[in-house]
């Protein structure tokens, strides 16, 4: 049939953007300036503890925050982009470069938790007989037991591949696997292969009943989990709601917040998850 | 299995203990989704009619588009479309990134072809000479098309269900252009994800099946009109 | 006191380079059966979509009871017309649900469709398959269906494009046996379609001959089908014997011409010398034996022939015959056949008379 029906489809792209619009309206948010996007992590994010304390500073100053939780990578290139007002990360390395580059600003130290090698009971590799992290992986090498590793450039992968160059081995073979997922996943990983694995102690403690891995190391200073938040620098991009990052990143270090920190984790993991330490200096912490 | 029924039990109680979150989750996708697939009707079927009943120049180049455009990856969408509304990208000013508007779009964008691309293909198992005929009993343009519609509903339909089906079901998009933010723009999909990568495996297979009594009852009421025979007609005396 | 229902002028319909119909006139007088005729690809079908405003022409122009047609009152007109196909061309439900189609998109009730209609579905004596879905209907059902349709529209002009071609021809009997009682107690002005000539001759009281979209004559079937305008004609009307002649001589009504083979006369008046194609309906030739002895001298309308091929058929048996240089066909009865007793190579005398004899100029181009 050769029929024009040029009516009909000059009406349909119009009828289509009037439902556009109405669906916008539908389903817009408030105004732009009250919208604060805060990018951070997914295992920060699957801690829990940004459930209880963003509705705080909601409440607190009227903002209404985005968290978007993703790869450590990307939350912090999505907040050099100026696609995020506000980060939180746990990638010290990582984020001193961004301040270097002047994308973000005003990092301050926030809390920390940290990070454990957990494996197998058995401990085949014998990592519960030494204290440091690096003699730990020396041994796992050694042993060529199976360890499982985050593989995404993920703060924990990071500082995992520091402790791998510390101990000046060059992590490749059988033994090495690397899951390329989140934290939760990647101790699935392990439970099932009976490996090692450096994991968040928040994310062990969360899977802790699903998992027959036991905590073989912790406490080494390297193994400190340091999270800082940092501010968008506002000529990063056009629309970058620098008040509302500054509020979000200043209620993160103010003395109320941090003592929500201290005591958070408590009833669910019976001990607290973080410390709380906005103010001191980086070289200090762990002592 | 324990996990499975563990999944069940948690779906019944958070389904009908009235968890507010749960019933927000789901509400949103219906929303986000339903409202998707419709404007996809509106953008998608006069495409494919425009295709199935006409010939111009570089049709066949569009109907190449259209076909491929039907098994788009949606976190390619979802990645593209992100680039166009984030703050930094063209569209920027819209505000529309990390939000229901921005996951509708996504899903815009995955299902119209879908639904253009089925629409063309259910139009062409019509005679060609149906449309003439119909003209020549004194039909007007729109009822032509009304009464071609009807004719064509079993492919139709079926174009519509892929549609939704493709979109209800998605998460890649709905994450990128989402964020599966709490409260805002977690959907069903996208939270399952979090659930399951959280390790809460109890509550990421009850989400699963309300996704999937979801997109069951939309379904079989879309499959009752499609199969309909009888329309009502007064019998002859 | 004819009224004329639609007017045709200067129409072309071009399809890219090629033009696909030209007319420069064409008129559809109220009441009559205009049948059109043609081979394959004249164009029929084109022109009864440009008649049914299904097809805008290229260009030219349409008057609808005197009003022109344009683009702005294209629905209001196209629904005084009413079309019927080759394919019946219905949607998938029942009998009745189709038949009342028409009636249901120009916004009838249902109980006034009901009273519309059930007159009409016993006409076409399909009543009793009303609430039959049309998938289990054999195709004279449908045809006969859709034919319903259109009628119960009471349509000023009725468009047919060849409704019977696809159905067997008992069905195609029948069908056409109804179609014509209908048509003429309604008095619906029809235009019909067909590539069969008979079929046109018994419908049509008016018939115009199609070619490579020109319309070639058009006007009472017994003339068209007598006195063809041109060879075109002649061969698509079935006046089978064309022989090439050459006026001897033209005086008091009567024109005398030679052939290769002899002599004919015809009424009419032609310049001598003139060069024109005799032409003769296959079953106004009269086929006898010689009786007596052969005559020398020629006498005109009076052929001494010999039998090439003998075709039968059901009621007709239908001969190619040689005379010298000339080749006629001749149609005759069963009855006659049988009682010349004849066979392939046999010598007979094939005689005609004047008035049968259809002379056509042949035009210098």
């Amino acid at each position: 049939m050769r029929k024009k029906l040029s009516l009909i489809y000059f009406t349909a792209p119009i009828a289509a953007l009037a439902l556009f619009a109405l669906a916008t309206l539908v389903l817009a948010g408030e105004a732009p300036q009250r919208n604060v996007i805060l990018s951070t992590t997914t295992s920060t994010q699957d801690t829990g503890l940004l459930d209880v304390l963003v509705p705080l500073f909601e409440k607190q100053t009227g903002y209404s925050v985005k968290t978007i939780s993703v790869g450590t990578g990307q939350a912090l290139a999505l907040a050099a982009k100026g696609d995020a007002d506000v980060a939180l990360v746990h990638a010290p390395t990582l984020e001193k470069q961004y301040v270097a580059d002047r994308k973000l600003m005003n990092r301050r130290l926030v809390m920390y938790n940290d990070f454990v090698i957990v494996g197998p009971k058995e401990d085949p590799a014998r990592v519960a007989s030494v204290k440091k992290a690096v003699e730990a992986l020396k041994l796992i090498e050694k042993a060529g037991a199976r360890f499982v590793s985050r593989g995404d450039n993920s703060g924990t992968h990071i500082l995992e591949k520091t402790l791998w160059k510390q101990a000046g081995i060059d992590a490749k073979g059988a033994w090495y696997i690397e899951s390329g997922q989140g934290m939760g996943a990647t101790l699935g990983i392990a439970n099932e292969r009976n490996a090692y694995a450096l994991a968040d102690r928040a994310t062990y403690l969360a899977f802790t009943k699903r998992l027959v891995l036991a905590v073989l190391l912790e406490g080494d200073k390297p193994l400190l989990n340091i999270y800082s938040v940092m501010e968008v620098n506002p000529a990063g991009g056009p629309r970058i709601n620098a008040a509302g990052g500054k509020a979000f990143a200043d209620f993160m270090v103010a003395p109320a917040t941090q003592a929500a920190i201290k005591s958070f984790g408590r009833e669910k993991f019976g001990r607290p998850l973080f410390v709380p330490v906005a103010g001191m200096k980086e070289e200090n912490l762990g002592e | 299995m324990a996990l499975i029924w563990d999944g069940i039990v948690t779906a019944f109680s958070l389904v009908f203990g009235g968890d507010a979150e749960v019933w927000s989750i789901t509400w949103l996708s219906l929303k986000v989704s339903g409202l998707a697939t419709t404007i996809s009707l509106v953008v998608g079927i006069p495409l494919g009619i425009l295709l199935a009943m006409t010939r111009f120049p570089g049709r066949s180049l569009a109907v190449a588009l259209v076909n491929t455009g039907m098994g788009l990856p949606p976190v390619v969408v979802g990645l593209f479309v992100s680039i166009f509304l984030w703050r930094s990208g063209p569209l920027g000013f819209l505000d529309l990134i990390y939000s229901p508007a921005a996951m509708v779009i996504a899903q815009v964008v995955i299902a119209f072809p879908i639904v253009a691309g089925l629409t063309l293909t259910s139009f062409q198992t019509l005679n060609p000479n149906l449309g003439l005929q119909l003209l020549g009993i004194g039909a007007s343009k729109p009822q032509l098309l009304w009464l071609l519609c009807k004719e064509a509903r079993l492919p139709l339909l079926a174009a519509v269900m892929a549609g939704f089906g493709g979109v209800i079901s998605e998460v890649g998009a709905s994450m990128m252009v989402g964020g599966n933010i709490r409260g805002q723009t977690r959907v069903l999909t996208t939270a399952t994800v979090l659930e399951s990568g959280k390790g809460n495996f109890d509550i990421a297979i009850a989400l699963g099946l309300i996704l999937l009594a979801l997109s069951f009852a939309v379904n079989f009421l879309l499959t009752h009109i499609q199969q309909r025979e009888q329309i009502r007609w007064p019998k002859p005396s | 006191m004819a009224e004329t229902l639609l007017s045709l002028r200067d129409i072309a319909v071009r399809h890219g380079e090629v033009t696909v119909l030209r007319l420069s006139r064409l008129d559809v007088e109220r009441g009559e059966i205009l049948a059109i005729i043609g081979p394959n690809g004249a164009g029929k079908s084109t022109l009864l979509r440009v008649m049914g405003m299904l097809q805008q022409p290229s260009a030219g122009i349409i008057h609808f009871r005197g009003e022109e047609v344009g683009r702005d009152n294209a629905l209001l007109m196209r629904r005084r017309t009413a079309s019927v196909f080759q394919e019946p061309l219905l949607l998938n439900a029942s009998v009745y649900e189709n038949a009342a189609l028409g009636l249901k998109l120009r916004g009838l009730g249902r109980a006034e469709i009901r009273e519309r209609l059930h007159p009409w579905l016993e006409r076409l004596r399909i009543s009793n398959l009303a609430s039959r879905r049309v998938r289990t209907l054999s195709g004279g059902e449908l045809q006969r269906t859709s034919l319903t349709r259109a009628l119960a529209l009471d349509p000023e002009l009725l468009l047919l494009d060849e409704p019977f071609s696809a159905l067997d021809p008992p069905t195609r009997e029948s069908l056409l046996i109804d179609l014509r009682e209908i048509l003429n107690q309604t008095g619906v002005t029809t235009v019909f379609v067909t590539h069969d000539r008979h079929e046109a001759f018994m419908l049509g009281s008016r018939i115009g001959v199609l070619r490579e979209g020109r319309l070639l004559q058009v006007g009472p079937g017994l003339e068209v089908f007598t006195r063809p305008l041109d060879e075109s004609v002649a061969e698509i009307v079935g006046a089978d014997t064309r022989i090439p002649a050459l006026v001897e001589s033209s005086a008091n009504g009567v024109a005398r011409v030679r052939f290769d083979g002899g002599v004919a006369e015809a009424m009419g008046a032609f310049n001598a010398g003139a060069r024109v194609i005799l032409c003769l309906r296959p079953e106004d030739i009269i086929l006898s034996r010689e009786t007596g002895a052969p005559r020398d001298a020629e006498r005109p309308n009076r052929l001494r022939v010999k039998v090439l091929k003998i075709i039968p058929s059901t009621l007709h048996y239908r001969l190619a015959l040689q005379c010298r240089g000339s080749q006629l066909s001749a149609l005759i009865t069963r009855s006659a056949f049988m009682n010349l007793g004849v066979n392939v190579g046999d010598d007979l005398i094939a005689s005609f008379n004047p008035a049968a004899v259809h002379i056509i100029p042949i035009r210098k181009q």
